[in-house]
């Protein structure tokens, strides 16, 4: 690994921009067929309803239209699956009810797909799908986990009794108690994690194509994972053989998790395709994204912390509830479960760990994962714990946490995970220094004497990230394995395609992953071009999410430009006559070791394909393919600290710096590194400050546009400042760990016990996310009586 | 149906369109021009602001018919053949774009503002881009971004 100016480390200038940044991108929505027709989803408007007859005739006889098909059309195609199977506590598996595409004997929330109206324009499927006429009996609805586990609460599905979908568990209980047994201090504490909306800005969209000539299906969409949704809607729901079946995920407008899941959409356009012969384009309008796009986080909890004397953690107990929403979503019971519950020894020694976790179905927006995935949950939870048991026993709170870090790897943590590798001593000093810790009493004297409460606030954090090996996931429930391709094709003339099966959505792979090829083969970065998103062009793959991509996928692109070294050596071997044995690879020139005789990677290309005096058992061509299938997960970690100014008139938070000390492994492009970083504080920030979803209590959603769900704009930010200190993760060849969620798992906590420090003199000890100016406001008023 | 007919990066264009087409459909749907983006319908995320007659304009918000007779400047007009406009340049060097999809509405309405503030500071560039929505950069590097391409701009487009 050179680290040349274009090379692994280097902050390469990305690819992709030229074609972003001119209008050339080619997202979704921009791709037009010949002979496309328009779909329009009509959604349910009542969270909670039986169905009966739709009446299509008026809609049918509308201009322009098509078809109009109903659940009761899609009847005998699949339903959509969900990808993890969770067992509870007594062993049963989890109640797994069917998911109609389009609803047939009910919807089951507000955004449900009822229809689909095929017309010639856009308008026309719209106007016409208000022609519909659906007979309904509202149902009494569950919004919120409160309302699903209350005695006698309607059910969502009858198959699911109380609502419950399963009731898991991790860790020993029996040890964990016993720590309790012995503890010189118990702290508790209540929180909630706050449901959010995820809000790509490019709304998702498909475009379905059928060939009846060939009897090929093509589906363009908005997709982190277009193998998974191929695996999905082929397999599961329309009974496709993967050959007939191609998705392209072309440019995509941000996923955040949002855009993991096989939508019923996706489903509901590739049948209507193939019924009509003709392209169908669907684009989701913003108001239907809000209601139809997955939904993330949404838990309650409460939780206790056993510590001995000294302040040294023994045990740690966690019960949760969790909303999964109206139906299984992909991912969705593993959110609450695998990404969740064994995250809870976090950078800590605690040796007795328990979690439990019971899941429940409520008449609203499939909840999924989303930035973080359940990592954010465990992380703001434990994070507001520790910073409450310091308060409570006296203790300083970076000495608290300091007392209690892990030093000692491999560490096999009480709750299933193995930490490889970390040094969390010096992500916590280097972010102590860099956020002027030390000075902050006099900051928050300063901020005194303007009449503004200023508050300091710290969370130190692991993430299980690079999902993931395939071995330890199947043996937790997963369908499938998360393993990741990658092919490197060495063209004749020395350029080179690298195929990944990685989605880029934002992320940059483009550049990094053609910065690591570059570097390894020793050709110019310009030649060399990553292909993705298309499973027509990629061997296989599982896509871009728990920030898998370089870990995961870089290394199996990593293994693939070995192979294509190995057969060049073979190549040389026979150009020099020599024994492959002794060529050596360095810097794109093949060289018989100790000698000056060699060969450059274009002349072992050419030849590789133009192959005339070929030795006998070689190949031609210069191409590989590796699957890579982690050990184990990956473990980010690092410090957040975040310092706020409250005016305690008028409840206002404002957010005055952010600082954070990473270690994510090797970095490829510190510029893209540190992009992922801010966006993922940018995203916790939210949460902590400014977004959250909410319900009415039959179900409508209140925050269904952006006049009432609260993005965070770039007035609401400060600049961050972002740190790294590195330790390689240890079994993979790029010591690779992951960067994408780092700041949505780490920064929530920190924001909060922020606000809560500068509160704590006006009485305010706890406060929930998020820490808009009115709930900070009555929480003020109520502490001061 | 009424005709209506605009410069379009320097070009004439006409087209028939309903009354209720909007400057962001006649765009990318009649013109083919897809730099321009729609990302909520509502007026919020700002992803497709154009710039007519020279101020930056939320094209999902006017009418193709309002924006008759008048100059037109997209995504797909700032470049000088290979030569990116110095904000797009600006956008590059200091990473204010990862999926892209805000970007086109970011640079037209950067340039909007670089115009009126040829150096801006941190806090000005932030209160600007009020109705510019972006959730992969946390604005971090749009906003380094955007001050490094007033300034390269020089007090002129």
């Amino acid at each position: 690994m050179s680290g040349n100016g274009t090379g692994i480390g280097a902050s390469v200038k990305r690819k992709e921009d030229a074609r972003f940044l001119t209008g050339r991108g080619r997202y979704t929505d921009d791709i037009n067929l010949p002979g496309q027709l328009y779909g329009y989803i009509l959604r349910s408007g009542m969270a909670h309803a039986k169905i009966g007859t739709v009446h299509t005739e008026a809609a049918k006889a509308a201009p322009g239209v098509h078809a109009v098909f109903t659940g009761k059309d899609m009847e005998g195609v699949g339903g959509i699956p969900t990808g993890w199977l969770i067992h509870s506590k007594d062993g049963s598996p989890m109640v797994e009810p069917p998911h109609p595409a389009l609803a047939t004997d009910k919807v089951r929330y507000v955004g449900d797909c009822v229809a689909i109206v095929v017309a010639e324009t856009k308008e026309q499927a719209r106007a016409a799908a208000h022609l519909i006429d659906v007979e309904r009996e509202e149902l009494p609805a569950v919004a919120s986990i409160e309302a699903a586990e209350a005695e006698g609460a309607p059910l969502v599905f009858d198959e699911a009794p109380g609502n419950v979908c399963y009731d898991w568990e991790v860790g020993d209980r029996a040890a964990t108690d016993a720590a309790f047994a012995d503890a010189a201090h118990v702290v508790s504490i209540d929180v909630v994690n706050n449901r959010l909306i995820p809000n790509a800005i490019e709304p998702r969209a498909a475009i379905a194509n059928y060939d009846p000539a060939t009897g090929d299906y093509t589906l363009y969409t908005t997709s982190q994972n277009p193998h998974l949704v191929r695996l999905l809607l082929g397999a599961f729901v329309l009974g496709l053989p993967e050959h007939k079946l191609r998705i392209v995920a072309p440019d995509v407008g941000g996923g955040f998790g949002s855009k993991i899941p096989h939508y019923a959409e996706e489903a509901i356009l590739t049948w209507t395709a193939g019924k009509l012969g003709r392209p169908v384009k669907w684009t989701c309008e913003r108001i239907d994204a809000f209601k139809s796009d997955t939904h993330g986080r949404d838990h309650i909890s409460t939780a206790k912390l056993a510590l001995d004397a000294d302040g040294k953690f023994l045990g740690l107990h966690v019960s949760t509830r969790a909303n999964l929403g109206a139906y299984l979503s992909t991912f969705a019971t593993c959110v609450p479960t695998y990404l969740y519950g064994i995250l809870f020894a976090g950078p800590y020694t605690t040796p007795a760990v328990y979690c439990e976790v019971k899941s429940f179905f409520t008449n609203t927006v499939p909840v999924d994962a989303l930035r973080g995935a359940g990592r954010p949950e465990a992380t703001y939870l434990l994070e507001r714990l520790v910073d409450k048991a310091a308060v409570e026993l006296g203790m300083d709170r970076v000495e608290i946490r300091r007392k209690n870090f892990i030093r000692e790897f491999p560490y096999q943590t009480p709750v299933a995970l193995q930490y490889d590798q970390g040094d969390y001593d010096a992500t916590l000093d280097l972010a102590l220094k860099a956020a002027d810790w030390d000075g902050f009493e006099g900051r928050r004297a300063e901020a005194a004497a303007r009449g503004k409460r200023r508050g300091i606030g710290i969370s130190t954090f692991i993430e299980a990230c690079g999902i993931a090996p395939s071995a330890v996931v199947g043996s937790l429930g997963a369908r499938a394995g998360l393993y990741e391709s990658g092919s490197v094709r060495v063209h004749p003339t020395g350029s080179v395609s690298v195929f990944t099966g990685t989605h880029s959505h934002g992320q940059g792979h483009e550049t990094t992953f053609a910065q690591i090829v570059s570097d390894m083969l020793g050709v110019d970065f310009d030649a060399v071009d990553v292909v993705h998103g298309d499973s027509a062009k990629i061997p296989f793959g599982m896509g871009t999410y728990g920030s898998r991509s370089l870990a995961v996928g870089g290394t199996a692109i990593y293994l693939a430009v070995e192979k294509v070294i190995e057969k060049g050596k073979k190549i040389a071997a026979h150009l020099l006559e020599a024994s492959a044995e002794d060529i050596e690879f360095k810097d794109g020139s093949f060289t018989v070791a100790g000698t000056d005789r060699s060969k450059s990677l274009g002349e072992v290309a050419l030849t590789a394909y133009v192959p005339h005096n070929y030795p006998a058992g070689l190949e031609p061509g210069l191409e590989e393919t590796a699957f890579y299938d982690p050990l184990n997960f990956t473990f980010p970690a690092g410090t957040h600290i975040a310092e706020v100014e409250v005016d305690p008139e008028t409840g206002e938070v404002e957010l005055v710096a952010v600082t954070g000390a990473d270690d994510v492994g090797r970095i490829i492009n510190p510029m893209i590194v540190d992009g992922q970083l801010h966006g993922g504080l940018a995203h916790g920030i939210g949460q902590a400050l400014l977004e959250e979803c909410r319900y009415q209590e039959d179900g409508q959603l209140e925050t269904g546009s952006y006049l009432e769900y609260t993005m965070p704009r770039a007035a609401d930010l400060p600049s961050f400042n972002i740190n790294h200190n590195t330790t390689l993760c240890t079994h993979n060849p790029l010591g690779a760990k992951g960067v994408g969620e780092v700041g949505s798992i780490g920064v929530p906590p920190a924001v909060i016990n922020a606000v809560i420090d500068a509160l704590r003199p006006l009485g305010v000890n706890d406060i929930s996310m998020p820490a808009t100016s009115q709930r900070v406001w009555q929480a003020i008023q109520q502490a001061q009586g | 149906m009424p005709t209506v007919t605009m410069t379009v990066n320097g070009t004439q264009r006409t087209g028939t369109v309903e009354g209720r087409t909007l400057l962001a459909e006649f765009l990318r749907e009649h013109l083919g021009l897809t730099g321009t983006h729609v990302g909520c319908d509502t007026s919020q995320c700002g992803a497709c602001v154009v710039h007519v007659d020279g101020s930056s304009v939320k094209s999902c918000t006017c009418l193709a018919v309002q924006a008759d007779g008048a100059e037109i400047t997209t995504i797909e007009g700032l470049a000088n053949g290979a030569d990116l406009h110095p904000m797009q340049e600006a956008f590059r060097d200091h990473h204010g774009l990862q999926c892209g999809f805000c970007t086109p509405g970011m640079v037209m309405s950067a340039i909007d503002l670089a115009n009126r503030s040829p150096d801006p500071s941190e806090h000005e560039v932030r209160e600007w881009l009020e109705g510019n929505l972006c959730r992969c950069t946390g604005y971090h590097n749009i906003v380094k971004a955007v001050q490094a391409g007033a300034r390269a701009m020089g007090g002129g487009s």
